[in-house]
């Protein structure tokens, strides 16, 4: 009750950009605290990138905005409201590497379970639930992919795919898991575009887990640094800095530019392997 | 038994129907194919034939345990199985990683089983009939139990079809859209066990794969539409058992032999002779039916396309 008469404090254009806020939220398993009082917000239509080492917690953000997981302290709300799990309004692309090779199911298919997937009884041929899917399709570029087969698709194209699986439902919120892991440099750059463009034309918010920054750096609204427990927030040339950085981790870290942009963060992910 | 073949067919299957065991024997094999061919195609789908395969072996234990204590042997089978689905599937709740929880709880059942041979005296014809099927001696009663436990596993797959097909393929994103793995799980183990229970009859125990499995692995070859799939691999669990039928009335030789030996053939020919005879690019043509209200056809756009790339002299992006 509290946070609502603090929100309607706040002027109501605000509240309506915001699609996730969060307040000294703490996240993890009541044994091990992965990370702890992160207050930040994302808005409608801002492309953020989730960047930190392997189990600092990347992924945890994610289950809590999904419902899957509950925060140990502080508040999280996404569309205003606390998160539950099967909200239509997030979609959500998990950390894949492999489709089975004998996974013999056209493309078309898997986006259109994701559009009606999750009713009971079946359908045999509703033409909106496949013209939603041929749509989504279309939006990421792979209308041409609509009947070939999962398995017989390269990671770009398949990471096309599970874009427009997690389009079909027309959510206002995605969280991208790692999609850019299996790609080349070139692979990668054209799914950021894509990504971009769906964000922009469709005005929707895309949180982005990435180990790498680089292939983002020239879209990103803001940027999410997750490390050794703790997380920073802000715009990308204000939270990539050798000063923030290292006043927020309490060691020496160096953010190096290189004449084409590339950053490149060292001083932390050591720090972590020195702890442990 | 030696019946004369003749080239008349319909003399043939007239001949045959006059057998009241022939008519129970392609009824009941006719709904366990079909069973079969549908609950199997989940199976492959989900990776899961060495789950419906431990299935069938619990409820040899089952069925087992049954005979000894004077009861119809199917419902040792139902009983079996259905517990040890369940408990399978909740001792390992990611379908994806279950084999030794699976390979645990088949191990102590079968211990079971042992347990019941060796106390039943007379039990050679009664575990040989469990183990490779008695298609030939199945009664009324038991084809009107396989009607009714046909009816029940179809009505509970058109329920749960989309659920099911979405948590087989991509259980991450089922789960993030609320569907309840766990639950879907056990539904599934329940359909795979009561499919095997009956499916026991026609084939027996250590058999189950040739209508539970290959029939829907070899739709999962050729079609990549589920509708499709399920289509094909029930016309080829049916195909199977009809033939196999027969044939064996005709032969001295078990039936379940000719069931799984037409199998074998059709999914050897979906395998090697398949992929050579496929159309190449079938696929491609079917999503314009999609796009044709109100767009071009097919034909058209080919004609559209080609003109752009003939009249303009820059980068031409080719595209519907």
């Amino acid at each position: 009750m509290t946070m609502k008469t603090i929100q309607s404090i706040e002027s109501p254009e605000a509240v309506q950009r915001q699609i996730v806020t969060a307040e000294n939220l703490s996240a993890g398993y009541p044994d091990k605290i992965v990370w702890r009082d992160a207050s930040f917000s994302f808005d409608r239509g801002e492309l953020v990138a989730i960047i930190g080492p392997n189990g600092a917690g990347k992924t945890t953000l994610f289950r809590l905005l999904l419902g899957l997981q509950q925060p140990i302290s502080g508040t999280i709300k996404i569309f205003n409201e606390p998160p539950k799990r099967g909200n239509s309004r997030i979609g959500y692309v998990p950390q894949r590497h492999v489709i089975d090779s004998e996974t013999n199911i056209e493309c078309m298919e898997l986006v259109h379970l994701a559009f009606c997937g999750h009713l009971w009884g079946f359908h045999l041929s509703s033409k909106i639930d496949r013209k939603a899917a041929f749509d989504a399709l279309t939006a990421v570029g792979a209308a041409e992919l609509a009947h070939q087969p999962l398995c017989d698709l390269s990671g770009g194209e398949l990471q096309r795919i599970f874009l427009a699986e997690a389009l079909v439902s027309k959510p206002d919120i995605l969280l991208l898991d790692e999609p850019l892991s299996s790609l080349d440099i070139r692979r990668a750059k054209e799914l950021v575009q894509l990504v971009d463009s769906v964000v922009r034309s469709r005005n929707v918010t895309a949180l982005l887990v990435a180990h790498d920054i680089n292939p983002l750096l020239p879209y990103l609204d803001k940027v999410v640094y997750i490390a050794n427990g703790k997380v920073a927030i802000g715009k990308p040339q204000d939270v990539l800095t050798s000063e923030r950085l290292s006043a927020l981790y309490d060691v020496h870290v160096e953010v190096i530019r290189d004449s084409r942009g590339n950053v490149a963060i060292i001083g932390i992910e050591d720090s972590v392997q020195a702890d442990e | 038994m030696t019946m004369a073949f003749s080239a008349n067919l319909l003399f043939d299957l007239e001949q045959m129907f006059q057998y009241q065991f022939m008519q129970h024997a392609f009824e009941a094999g006719t709904l366990v194919a079909i069973i079969a061919g549908i609950v199997g195609y989940f199976v492959v789908l989900r990776r899961s034939s060495f789950a419906a395969h431990s299935l069938s072996h619990i409820g040899f234990a089952g069925a087992a345990g049954a005979v000894l204590f004077g009861i119809s042997p199917v419902f040792g089978l139902l009983l079996f199985t259905s517990v040890g689905g369940v408990g399978m599937t909740v001792l390992g709740p990611r379908a994806s990683h279950r084999d030794v929880q699976i390979g645990t709880v088949l191990a102590f059942m079968l211990g079971l089983g042992v347990l019941f041979i060796s106390l039943y005296s007379g039990y050679a014809t009664e575990a040989y009939s469990i183990l490779f099927g008695e298609i030939l001696g199945i009664s009324s009663t038991d084809v009107l139990v396989t009607a009714i436990a046909g009816v029940i596993i179809l009505s509970i797959v058109a329920v749960v079809y989309r659920p099911l097909l979405f948590a087989s393929l991509d259980e991450d994103v089922a789960e993030a859209k609320g569907l309840h793995m766990h639950a879907l799980g056990i539904i599934f183990m329940l359909l795979v066990a009561l499919a095997t229970s009956i499916a026991v009859q026609v084939v027996g125990v250590l058999l189950i794969f040739s209508l539970m499995v290959t029939p829907a692995a070899i739709a999962q070859r050729l079609a990549n539409q589920p509708w499709r799939a399920l289509t094909i691999s029930v016309i080829v669990s049916l195909t199977a058992t009809w033939l196999g039928l027969f044939v064996a009335f005709y032969e001295p030789y078990p039936v379940s032999f000719f069931i799984t030996s037409i199998v074998f053939i059709l999914y050897l020919l979906a395998r090697l002779v398949y992929p050579k005879i496929r159309p190449q690019k079938a696929h491609q043509t079917g999503f314009h039916r999609i796009t044709q209200g109100g767009q071009r056809t097919f034909l058209e756009t080919k004609i559209v396309v080609a003109q752009h790339v003939n009249n303009s002299p820059g980068n031409v992006r080719i595209g519907y």
